[in-house]
């Protein structure tokens, strides 16, 4: 039986991980290489490394933190932050990633998608929407692009859908209401999202108890849980979180 | 001067083709991800080499077959550079070679993938999930138990209950159900890994795997072709 995923988030700025609350306030959190090669020791199914700085100077830096990742870890991990073209996804993939997550550049370019699914396979094709709750339309999410600082007019569960036909093998689906507030993820967003597509997706911001991972796979209906703040500050590590999911009757690898 | 730096080129190219001798040779034919295979070997201290030279697979320690990508494009990419019959002849000598995803599907008859003709070193086909249950998804993705239906040296260690990562929307249907090692359950069972005399293939990535995916490349690597 497929097993749901736990997947701790490294946002990666400057070298360093950190992790703010709505994409602000940032905290240090490590180093990380040293934190990724923690999380698959501990029995991560999966890493996200995301770049939040995505700047032309990052994006060495990144490639090279692939690199190293890849030397030490032995478990998927995508990478994502500022990808803009199927040649950057080509050279992440090169560098030993095993998925490249795109965001902006797909609501500007949604041909990206298709292109590199096309030459790499839709299960390394990620699209991440940062998704914000609609203050006009109840019951409705607006895309939102360049690291949650531009809103659009895009609904996200509309996009969920176009994303998949187009190409992407999974969607990594963020609540920027719930970022980084601990207080459980937004479980209407995800149902409504993974509902309506045929591909995994992966509920992200706002885990602060093992309850919310719970919560997100029965009630919003996620495949995959990713998870910041509660790891990286070791309130639980990779096996509480899978104990506490067997317990209440979830399949998980452990 | 001049004559150093051919007696150095000489001198390495020599040590080059005594070492592919004794090292896993990675078979390189532009798809999937190599790297990831040879970084895992790399971390197991696994003398291996990435090659995309005939030759350097005909007299290879071991092979290792990997692949990610679509069937049709690997296979057209195996006859150009000829490494088509350099698998079958390493086949039939003996050598001991390990198919990962790709790789294990393209050594059977044919993949219903782009209805593309393969390798045919083991007879079988390679058909797409067609699943029933609208709530499971194609690819089959994710982490996944495996049941050992056959001992194998390279399985000796595989505990119940190991996971390993799966991506895929094609599987391996070898035959002859001997040939079937282990198995996998995505609404129907189907083979996780296939073997055949000095052939072992997996349809998990081992290199993605964790740590039980790193024991089955360590132990293949100390496989010399005899099955159980």
């Amino acid at each position: 039986m497929l097993t749901r995923r736990i997947i701790p988030c490294l946002d990666v700025k400057d070298g360093r991980v950190v992790k703010g609350v709505h994409f602000v306030n940032l905290r240090d959190a490590g180093d990380p290489v040293e934190l990724g090669t923690r999380y698959s020791d501990e029995g991560a199914d999966e890493l996200v490394f995301l770049d939040i700085t995505a700047t032309i100077r990052s994006r060495k830096t990144i490639v090279e933190l692939v690199r190293k990742v890849a030397e030490n870890v032995f478990i998927p991990f995508t990478v994502g932050g500022g990808i803009r073209s199927v040649e950057q996804i080509d050279e992440l993939l090169r560098s030993g990633a095993e998925k490249c997550s795109v965001n902006t550049a797909a609501v500007s370019n949604p041909d990206i998608l298709t292109q590199a699914a096309q030459r790499f396979g839709n299960q390394c094709v990620v699209l991440a929407i940062d998704a914000r709750r609609s203050k006009t339309k109840a019951g409705h999410w607006q895309v939102t692009v360049k690291a949650g600082t531009e809103p659009t007019d895009i609904d996200a569960v509309e996009w969920a859908v176009e994303g998949a036909k187009r190409g992407a093998g999974e969607i990594l689906l963020t609540s920027m209401d719930a970022d980084g507030t601990q207080k459980g993820y937004d479980i209407e967003l995800t149902r409504a999202v993974a509902d309506a597509v045929t591909v995994p997706v992966i509920a992200s911001g706002g885990a602060g108890t093992l309850e919310h991972l719970y919560d997100a796979i029965v009630a919003g209906h996620a495949e995959a849980v990713l998870m910041a703040s509660i790891t990286h500050f070791e309130n639980y590590t990779i096996n509480q979180m899978k104990e506490y999911l067997r317990s209440r009757g979830i399949a998980v690898n452990l | 001067m001049w004559w150093q730096k051919v007696i150095f080129i000489c001198f390495s190219t020599q040590q080059l083709n005594d070492s592919t001798n004794s090292m896993i040779a990675i078979i390189d034919y532009g798809a999937g991800n190599l790297t990831s295979v040879k970084r895992a070997l790399d971390y197991l201290k696994i003398p291996s080499v990435i090659s995309p030279d005939p030759k350097a697979v005909r007299s290879a320690k071991q092979i290792i077959f990997p692949g990610v990508g679509h069937a049709a494009a690997a296979m057209k990419k195996l006859r150009e550079r000829g490494l088509d019959g350099a698998l079958r002849d390493a086949f039939a000598a003996g050598t001991p070679i390990m198919g990962i995803c790709l790789g294990t599907q393209i050594i059977l008859s044919r993949s219903e993938e782009g209805d593309t003709e393969c390798l045919g070193i083991i007879a079988g086909t390679v058909p797409r999930f067609r699943l029933s249950d609208p709530a499971l998804k194609v690819p089959h993705m994710g982490w996944d138990a495996i049941t050992v239906k056959q001992k194998h040296p390279v399985l000796c260690d595989v505990r119940p209950g190991d996971e390993f990562y799966f991506v895929h929307s094609y599987y391996p249907l070898p035959s002859d159900p001997s040939a079937v090692i282990a198995t996998c359950g995505y609404e129907t069972e189907f083979p996780a890994i296939i073997g055949a005399m000095n052939f072992i293939g997996t349809q998990f990535h081992p290199e993605k795997s964790g740590s039980a995916g790193l024991r089955i490349l360590k132990n293949f690597a100390a496989w010399k072709g005899a099955p159980c």
